[in-house]
């Protein structure tokens, strides 16, 4: 049995250590805005805050954060996200949107830590994130228009 | 039954074929609310189930929309959802002419009844998406079913009021008259159910189009797919489910000889291991615990009549081919030997084209469950409903009415999910089936497995000759195309005549220049590599050839390649007026920075035509980037112009991370790629600038889902030519900018 903390919630969970959180998220914890797409830190789809520092959950093991904290696109919070998801539907940045709730715990990331990204800034926080759909025009568009925003 | 399902498939698109069907009105009841559909007259010869997304049986009127007592319009779209915006595209339609409040509206996928939802431009005799036919398909029938609605709505409201219909107006979702009287779509919908329907309704005229080709319309969709609850077929969840990983064979065509589970059933929380016609499945209590009872399988595999030939080989192979004479002719103009018999010039050029997966970002899957009353129910990505309802309704032994498809949305596809033999869909069928239906199970397949099960592109080669006269006048072209076929050989045979299968050479044999003389040949080769249409299809290879080996001739006519391409065209036809559309957007004649290049290309596909300016910067150790593209778009009337935008946007992203890095190769047999680290799709830091310019046109809508995605690789390379002074032919770009 783990214990996890998501979203402010604790889960026990009847898991061994080496299961992926992606996993536990899914498939135990129930909680579906987390997506699989390569579970080998290769797309950033399965992207969460550990701890408030973005993490790929395919990659990170539940046997090693029994005491962080989880937040998932179900959980994220504060007035950063939301301006962000604000912009991504004002710009209408999804297309299939699998890849959205990973775009977003980065992209929410980088403009904590660095509210006026530069495109350089942006390439360098948004290269894992990959996008099949191709979305990555309106993810920079959106990028600085909530950078934008946040300093209004 | 199925090839004969399919012989009624007409690609390419007809656009008429709507207009010339009749429909007649038809409304039923639904749960207190309204529902319209339309019944097609035409018998349809091949009409599959009648059954009704809901599992109620349905009678032929199965419905397109319907409308609760609280005022929900829900869209029932018989148009597959894989991130083009096909929803949205009919939510449109039906709204503008229901004159619903967008914020009320919402769509779903719905399947099971082909006299209803089967697709115009394939003929009507079968359910799909695909040939970015969604808006083709259903321009018509999606606003007449809108205004239907609209009718008896206004029809309902009259008779509660005592009014004449032609005294209301309907605005935004609500019922009114001048009197003062007004309600909501759900005070009367119960009520509109029981009104005469319409024997014929009026469209709307454009200028009065409140929603179609509003530049400002938003998705519906998006704040879903913002804040993670947007349901995939990888979300599905039902009691008692179960989850199984594959385990495929090595190599096309290997076949289980024999397997080994007694370690994987000791791993926690796998509950069987069973075989099934496409593979091994670990069936376990979770994704985890299947994919670590996989690592503990071991099979031993009948490799006799498997494809073992690896990328190396199939390349010579193909390129003698393309020595040789084609197998079939494709397109005939002129004489081609007096054509090169008279030319001053002869050029020739051999272009070579990876596999290419799809990799769609939500890897395959489907979910299967069968019911104790004999039904079944299957969850997943049902690009070709029909098909895959009758696929697995012999797996089972049921009747096709019997089984239910539950039409999700999908993390992508383009083009994967249309296959002919169900795939993914069947194998969730046969796995549940192996287990004795003992519980759902949902089939979910990892990026390797996804990867590796072919469906690919296929890899081809074109040998291309160009011949001009003393004035520059191209007057003589050939190209010899050999590849596999997409269709031979599968369901879609049919539609392969006289040895061409049109998907090989589409983008090849429509050359839209003025060449007196021009053959294009085919030569289909035979090998076990799995091959479908991957968005955009034949142009995702005739394009890039055509287009580079047309500047190529510019070149070595000494002149532009917009005016020379121009010079071969009607002034007004659609390519020369989308080349210079797209010529005055770049500022084709102004001079660039140092350090920058451009490079153009224009091309047809699926009823649109597409233009683009690369704008590439590149220095003298040869590292480049693409900076900026200006496209210019006609694809008829826009319905959602800031749609056609992103799939454009989209279509340049997918199509210029395929030319530049992206192949499937084989050793031997295996596929080398297993994931993203070595099949590489572009990221952010690769995605250009993208500005999209839409030609206004009261022309039909035409595709637009996959138009975008042709010309993109020819630009790069004519701009690349002009920055590095290398011609590139063998594909993807690393090939030949390492080599
Ligand atoms: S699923 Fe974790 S990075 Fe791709
Ligand atoms: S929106 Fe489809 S993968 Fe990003």
């Amino acid at each position: 049995m783990v214990t996890l903390t998501i979203n402010g919630n604790q889960h026990r969970i009847d898991a061994e250590p080496d299961m992926p959180l992606l996993w536990a998220i899914r498939d135990l914890v129930g909680l579906t805005g987390t997506k699989f797409g390569c579970g080998m830190a290769q797309c950033g789809a399965c992207t969460v805050l550990l701890d408030g520092a973005p993490v790929r959950s395919c990659q990170t093991f539940v046997g090693d954060i029994e005491n962080a904290k989880v937040t998932t696109i179900e959980g994220l919070t504060g007035k950063v996200a939301e301006t962000v998801q604000t912009v991504w539907t004002e710009l209408d940045v999804p297309q299939c949107g699998y890849c959205q709730s990973g775009q977003i715990m980065s992209v929410t990331d980088l403009l904590t830590t660095n509210p006026k990204p530069t495109d350089d800034d942006i390439d360098a926080a948004m290269t894992g994130n990959l996008c099949r759909c191709a979305t990555y025009h309106r993810i920079r568009a959106g990028i600085h228009e909530a950078a934008k925003r946040l300093e209004a | 039954m199925i090839p004969k399902l399919m012989q009624s498939l007409v690609l390419p698109v007809v656009a008429k074929e709507a207009s010339r069907r009749q429909f007649m009105l038809g409304a039923l009841a639904a749960g207190g609310g309204l529902a319209v559909g339309f019944q097609v007259l035409a018998s349809s010869p091949a009409a599959a189930s009648e059954t009704a997304p809901d599992g109620n049986k349905a009678s032929a009127f199965t419905p397109y929309l319907t409308i609760d007592s609280d005022g929900k319009v829900m869209v029932l779209s018989s148009q597959f959802e894989m991130g083009q915006g096909s929803y949205n595209g009919l939510a449109t339609l039906v709204a503008e002419e229901l004159d619903a409040d967008w914020q009320s509206i919402d769509v779903r996928g719905v399947a099971g009844n082909v006299k209803a939802y089967g697709n115009v431009a394939f003929g009507g005799a079968i359910q799909g998406t695909g040939g970015s036919t969604s808006m083709v398909t259903s321009w018509e029938r999606y606003r007449k079913a809108g205004a239907a609605a609209r009718a008896m709505l206004v029809a309902a409201a009259a008779s509660e009021w005592g009014v004449q219909p032609a005294e209301i107006t309907v605005e935004n979702g609500v019922v009114a008259h001048s009197s003062g009287k007004s309600g909501g779509f759900g005070a009367f919908a119960a009520k509109a159910a029981a009104m005469p329907v319409p024997t014929d309704v009026t469209l709307k005229q454009p200028g009065d189009w409140k929603l179609i080709g509003n530049p400002n319309l938003k998705r519906f969709d998006s704040a879903r797919k913002t804040n993670g609850t947007e349901q995939y077929t990888i979300d599905v969840k039902l009691p008692g489910m179960l989850t199984a990983v594959m385990i495929h064979p090595p190599m096309f065509g290997a076949k289980v000889k024999s397997f080994d589970a007694a370690a994987a059933r000791s791993v926690k929380g796998v509950v069987d291991v069973v075989e099934t016609p496409r593979g091994i499945a670990v069936v376990a209590e979770h994704m985890w615990a299947a994919i670590k009872g996989r690592d503990a399988v071991t099979v031993v595999w009948d490799e006799t009549a498997a494809e073992k030939r690896g990328t190396a080989e199939l390349m010579t192979m193909y390129k003698d081919l393309a020595d040789k004479a084609p197998a079939a002719i494709a397109r005939k103009d002129g004489d081609i030997d007096k054509g090169f018999a008279g030319a001053v010039k002869v050029i020739e050029a051999t272009f070579e084209f990876p596999y290419l997966a799809h990799s769609a970002m939500e890897p395959l899957n489907a979910v299967a469950r069968k019911n104790d009353d004999g039904t079944l129910e299957i969850w997943g990505g049902h690009q070709f409903p029909d098909v895959y309802q009758m696929l697995s309704s012999q797996i089972v032994g049921i009747t096709p009415d019997k089984v239910q498809l539950h039409v999700m949305k999908t993390g992508g596809s383009f083009g994967r999910r249309a296959v002919f033999d169900g795939d993914v869909v069947v194998e969730a069928v046969h796995v549940a089936k192996a287990i004795g239906f003992r519980a759902p199970v949902k089939v979910q397949w990892t990026r390797e497995d996804d990867m590796r099960a072919g469906r690919y592109r296929p890899s081809y080669v074109h040998k291309l000759k160009a011949g001009i006269d003393a004035n520059g006048k191209l007057v003589a072209w050939n190209n010899h195309v050999v590849g596999q076929s997409i269709m031979a050989k599968t369901a879609f045979d049919g539609m392969v005549q006289n040895g061409v299968d049109p998907t090989s050479v589409e983008g090849a044999n429509n050359l839209p220049y003025a060449i007196p003389n021009q053959t294009v040949g085919l030569t289909t080769t035979d090998v076990g590599v799995p091959v479908l249409w991957w968005r955009s299809v034949g142009s995702t290879h005739t394009a890039f050839a055509a287009e580079t080996f047309i500047d190529e001739v510019a070149e070595a006519a000494g002149r532009d390649p917009i005016e020379y391409r121009l010079s071969m065209l009607e002034p007004q036809s659609r390519h020369a007026v989308v080349l210079k559309l797209a010529a005055e957007k770049a500022g084709w004649t102004k001079p660039l920075p140092k350090g920058r290049f451009r490079g153009v290309a224009v091309a047809e596909s699926f009823g649109s035509v597409v233009a683009q300016i690369a704008e590439v910067s590149a220095d003298s150790s040869g590292s480049f980037k693409v900076e900026r593209v200006v496209a210019a778009v006609d694809c008829g009337l826009a319905v959602n112009p800031d749609q056609v935008r992103a799939q454009v946007e989209g279509g340049i992203g997918f199509g210029l991370g395929a030319i530049l890095g992206e192949e499937i190769t084989l050793t031997a047999g295996k596929v080398d790629q297993g994931n993203f680290d070595m099949y590489t799709p572009l990221r952010i830091d690769a995605m250009p600038a993208v500005e999209v310019h839409i030609l206004a046109s009261t022309n039909p809508p035409s595709g637009i889902g996959e138009p975008g995605v042709p010309p993109i690789g020819p630009a790069v390379a004519n701009a690349l030519y002009k920055a590095l002074g290398k011609r590139i032919r063998v594909l993807p770009f690393t090939k030949t900018l390492n080599a």
